[in-house]
């Protein structure tokens, strides 16, 4: 019996390969991970059954795996068995079995690097054909064999000395890796690169911020553009059909002081939706025009098809920062519905092409102004789910607001470039929740609530059951149709990263990160 | 003759002192400027926390004087803070004098006598359930740094109406098991599907959410009395006299 599971083991180590068809087809083989979000339309959803509504109850730990570094916000990838993770600057290869290391990697930080506006971390790695791909906060695009974590090469997409930064996992397309970069909070000029995943050559950059003679360069005050951040540091989707990339955009800087750069600050607070060949601009929807709250437009953009009226059409859906849950038709961007899905006091609405009716008082403010959703936004970096099973969005709500400040702030390169910053109500004002939208209009279905904001991303499962964890350490299943919790377990650290599922000897599994631990669990 | 401390409020503000400094010379106004600009997104604009820790405490986990404040702000606390290397010493040791001004009241002349305060507070029963320096039960806050932490005026609202300033830490809940007890005491860790509660014995009590017909946060609720009708404002003076005399010695 051993032997066999040993061999079973043993083969896919001899051929894994990860052409990209693998990666488009993931429904094909759902005892794999193969990209952050388990498919390419983003939905964290796992075509997995064993674990399901009537057993979940007696789901238990495997293994656990310990990180040096806290508070990781890792979002594995599975081939074959092996799981393979990223901290800070680094990567391992771990046994989907025992959680024994395979093989690991890293790459010393430089003395002067500096996080400005986030912790050290990174959000899992990308695969494919034979290599692994990491980003890391020095500003490398690195791409691992991945078989023995030795490096195949690296290529310098940024600056850090500048703020720029990266903690996204990459996304793998056919043929090229794509990347976004950190550094909103440091007067950045942002920008989404791809490079060729063979050579490391730099296949296009998009600048987030249109230069000087392109279309949106008109909505920025000055030489405002220069500083003003559009950062991308959340791992996109992609419709291979179409051949387009979809991605948010971060906030404008400086943060909240929008004096110096008058107008709507594109493609700030947008989602785009970029040539895969090309790198060039098709469409973009921005959500907060001229933001000051910090709302990026950084989620995963969810893809998929759905009736609209009685028309089919192919949809992308966000439940964005800024408190609204938007549809927008992903051929050309065109809005279709659009609701808050949590607390929010800065817009009377959206008007009928979706952008925002601002109320009077929302701006941060000399004495501080009170709004909902506070800077962390309604919702944030961590993964909603899409299931089609039900035809639910689930996302992870933040229920807390804050005081908004303006101050003034002088650019200098490398350092903060905020303006302000916010004073957030106390933990006993503030709550969280899992909320399951309807996917085509972001009508409420159910909600489970959460005693904090919670840090954790959703996946659900074919197996009925939706998973996620609380920023006090409680991982957790909920009954995809009702809410029901059905499951839970105190892990010890705050949660926040994505699940994952995948199967081992033919078995599912469950994995999250907490704090230091990834917890692998099962039946 | 004692002015009673009620009447002598506005009066007392001429007598407080100037604010601990980290640094002579250092000047807490600049570093709150720098603090805002740089500090503030982790830590928030008041230091009241966020992503980062809350800093308005006496004693700061990380810095056990001034000179390892001030190192921990040109260094950081990889990985999560980062350092300040773009900071002058100047700028540092303003950072360092703001960030103290944030935990530490400064000490203020007060008209009560803290000796005949000491008195009432143990007649008072007051250690029957709070620690001071080493003794006492510890059901309320510790008060061996009370002092430190908050100013005469604040001191004398919580003697005269504890359930308008409850400390953090210290929410008053009441259950319903499904079994009809009825278990009322402090919370001392809540999460989404599980509660702890220390009740006025210190039997601590451990429930899951999902098996309580019943749960209600007690928000203005405190177990602490009012002694506004109980001392007169002459005693009123000198209890607050002794608990601002706090400061952490033991």
């Amino acid at each position: 019996m051993k032997a066999v599971a040993l061999i079973a083991l043993m083969c896919p180590a001899v051929w894994a390969q990860v052409p990209f068809a693998r990666i488009a087809a993931t429904d094909k083989e759902p005892g794999n991970w193969l990209t952050y979000s388990g498919n390419l339309q983003g939905h964290r959803y796992s075509p997995l059954t064993e674990i399901n509504t009537r057993n979940v109850a007696g789901m238990k730990v495997k293994w656990a795996y310990q990180y040096p570094d806290p508070r990781t916000e890792v979002s594995p990838i599975v081939v074959d068995g092996i799981v393979y993770i990223t901290g800070p600057n680094s990567a391992a290869s771990l046994d989907g079995r025992t959680g024994r290391t395979l093989w690991s990697w890293n790459r010393a930080l430089p003395s002067d690097y500096r996080s400005i506006g986030f912790g050290h971390t990174n959000r899992g790695p990308a695969v494919l054909d034979d290599k692994l791909f990491v980003a890391t906060l020095d500003g490398f695009l690195v791409a691992l064999d991945l078989k023995s974590g030795a490096e195949r090469w690296s290529a310098k997409v940024l600056d850090y000395q500048l703020g720029y930064s990266m903690t996204m996992a990459p996304l793998a397309i056919d043929g090229k890796v794509v990347v976004g970069v950190s550094g909103g909070e440091a007067g950045i000029r942002g920008f989404l690169d791809a490079y060729d995943a063979n050579s490391g050559k730099r296949a296009w950059r998009f600048w987030t911020i249109p230069g000087p003679g392109e279309l949106g360069h008109e909505t920025w005050e000055g030489d405002s553009w220069k500083t003003g951040g559009a950062p991308t540091w959340v791992t996109g989707t992609y419709d291979p059909e179409l051949k387009l990339v979809y991605w948010g955009v971060g906030n404008p800087g400086p943060d909240w002081n929008g004096d110096t750069r008058q107008g709507d600050n594109l493609y700030t607070c947008s989602l785009v939706a970029i040539d895969a060949d090309s790198g060039k601009l098709r469409w973009y929807f921005q959500f907060t025009p001229h933001d000051t709250h910090d709302w990026d437009a950084t989620h995963v953009p969810v893809l998929f098809d759905s009736d609209v009226r009685g028309v089919k059409r192919k949809l992308v859906a966000v439940a964005n920062r800024n408190a609204f849950y938007y549809v927008l038709d992903r051929v050309n961007g065109a809005f279709l519905a659009g609701r808050p899905y949590a607390k929010q006091t800065w817009a009377s609405g959206l008007d009928a092409k979706g952008r925002p009716i601002p109320v009077g008082q929302a701006e941060p403010s000399k004495e501080g102004t009170l709004v909902w959703p506070n800077m962390n936004g309604a919702t944030v970096w961590f993964s909603p789910s899409f299931s089609p099973a039900t035809g639910y969005f689930y996302v992870a709500v933040r229920e807390i607001g804050a005081r908004y400040f303006k101050r003034e702030t002088p650019y200098r390169p490398g350092t903060e470039f905020m303006g302000g910053g916010e004073n957030e109500l106390s933990m006993d004002d503030a709550w969280g929740a899992i909320r399951a939208l309807q996917g085509e209009t972001g009508e409420m279905r159910w909600e489970f609530k959460l005693h904090s904001p919670p840090w954790a991303g959703v996946m659900s499962t074919a197996g009925g059951l939706v998973f996620s964890g609380s920023d006090e350490g409680n991982f957790y299943a909920l009954d995809a149709r009702t809410g029901k919790a059905l499951w839970d377990f105190q892990t010890g650290g705050p949660i926040a990263a994505n699940p994952v599922s995948f199967t081992v000897d033919g078995h599912q599994s469950i994995a999250v990160a907490a704090d230091r631990v990834l917890y692998v669990f099962g039946l | 003759m004692r002015v009673p401390f009620s009447t002598s409020l506005s009066g007392l503000l001429l007598f407080v002192a100037a604010g601990v400094n980290a640094a002579p010379g250092a000047d807490p106004a600049t570093g709150k400027l720098i603090f805002e600009e740089h500090c503030a997104l982790c830590h928030g604009l008041d230091g009241g926390g966020g992503r980062g820790p809350d800093l308005r405490r006496p004693k700061l986990r990380h810095a056990a004087d001034d000179e390892a404040l001030k190192s921990l702000i040109e260094n950081g606390i990889p990985p999560e803070m980062p350092d300040g290397e773009t900071f002058s010493k100047e700028d540092i040791a303003n950072i360092a004098a703001f960030v103290r001004t944030l935990g530490n009241v400064p000490r203020e002349k007060l008209p009560g006598d803290p000796a005949r305060g000491e008195v009432l507070y143990r007649r008072g029963g007051c250690p029957a359930c709070h620690i001071r320096a080493g003794e006492g039960v510890g059901l309320g806050p510790d008060l061996t740094e009370i002092g430190a932490r908050r100013g005469s005026r604040r001191l004398l609202e919580t003697l005269q109406n504890p359930n308008e300033t409850i400390p953090d830490g210290f929410l008053l809940v009441q259950a319903l098991t499904m079994a009809g007890q009825t278990v009322r005491g402090i919370r001392l860790n809540e999460d989404s599907f599980t509660i702890q509660l220390k009740d006025m014995q210190s039997r601590i009590y451990s429930l899951r959410k999902s098996e309580l017909r019943e749960l209600r946060k007690l928000r203005n609720e405190t177990p602490m009395p009012s002694y506004g009708g109980r001392l007169s404002p002459a005693e009123m003076d000198d209890l607050v006299g002794f608990l601002a005399a706090q400061r952490g010695q033991r």
